[in-house]
């Protein structure tokens, strides 16, 4: 199957990010950087609060992306954290086929790979190669 | 400040073993929900010995069974509450499933400055291997760090 350029293969909603959920994510993903979870910290760092972990946003889209297409397909998958994801920020990932390409000898589809917040603020902008 | 002389340096090597009840920890904590992840029978019938992990899981593998937390920032005099992540990618060549034990191998691979020098950015490329020696994967982490003071 051959999917169509511009198609949306990739629509997945969260719930709002949580200072509980950062703090799980913090022990889950083995990243204990307090910026995420100390607000002493983010504070004297600079920030109004503590904030997501970009890691934490690409987990989602990951999540989102491999909902649609089959995990053993998916052959590089990459982002821009653009902009700082803020606590209550409540995700929409999305994922269009941008391309069709070789790569490495092997027919794939090129997904352009976006994360808005509720605002519809861009905060993460990726890409992923994915053999058809 | 970091400069081209940090190109080329190497970390300390990390090694991961992939356990399936931490990797539940971080399904649960992503409302991951995906069969694939969970289930030994789904796993098997799609051509995986046992459960893969989810696509940003090696990220957290190397941090997570790093002997030194932050390594290369401390060796590189960077400060923690200065640094934001900028770009990260992986490539994938080969399955990494539960019960596998990873070697990460990190290094520096650019350095580069944006904004006049107010900020910073430091490419960390880790090649990752698996216990029979095979090249699984790829990463690529660009951190951001903010020389300037935050107005």
């Amino acid at each position: 199957m051959t999917p169509t350029i511009g198609e949306r293969i990739v629509h997945k909603e969260f719930p709002p990010i949580t200072r509980h959920r950062l703090a799980l994510y913090c022990g889950a993903s083995g990243d204990h950087n307090p910026i995420h979870v100390d607000l002493d910290f983010a504070k004297q760092a600079g920030f109004p609060d503590v904030f997501s972990h970009g890691m934490l946003v690409m987990a989602y889209l990951g999540q989102a992306l491999t909902d649609a297409v089959p995990a053993p397909r998916l052959r590089s998958f990459s982002t821009r954290f653009v902009a700082i994801t803020q606590l209550g920020a409540k995700l929409t990932c999305e994922g269009h086929v941008a391309e069709l390409v070789d790569y490495n000898g092997e027919r794939c589809a090129k997904l352009a790979l976006t994360t808005r917040d509720q605002n519809g603020d861009v905060k993460l902008s990726g890409e992923a190669i994915v053999a058809l | 400040m970091v400069d081209q002389s940090a190109v080329g340096r190497e970390f300390m090597p990390v090694t991961a073993r992939i356990e399936p009840g931490r990797l539940r920890f971080f399904l649960d904590t992503l409302g991951e929900n995906n069969p694939l992840y969970r289930d030994a029978a789904t796993a098997t019938g799609a051509g995986y010995a046992a459960p893969p992990v989810p696509p940003t899981y090696l990220f957290c593998l190397e941090m997570m069974d790093a002997a030194v937390p932050f390594e290369f920032l401390t060796a590189l005099n960077i400060d923690l509450a200065r640094v934001l992540h900028g770009e990260q990618r992986f490539d994938f060549h080969a399955p990494v499933v539960v019960g596998d034990t990873l070697t990460f191998l990190p290094r520096v691979t650019g350095v580069s400055e944006k904004k006049g020098g107010a900020m910073t950015l430091v490419v960390i490329g880790t090649r990752v291997t698996n216990q029979n020696g095979v090249h699984v994967a790829d990463l690529s982490r660009t951190v951001v760090i903010r020389n300037a003071r935050p107005s």
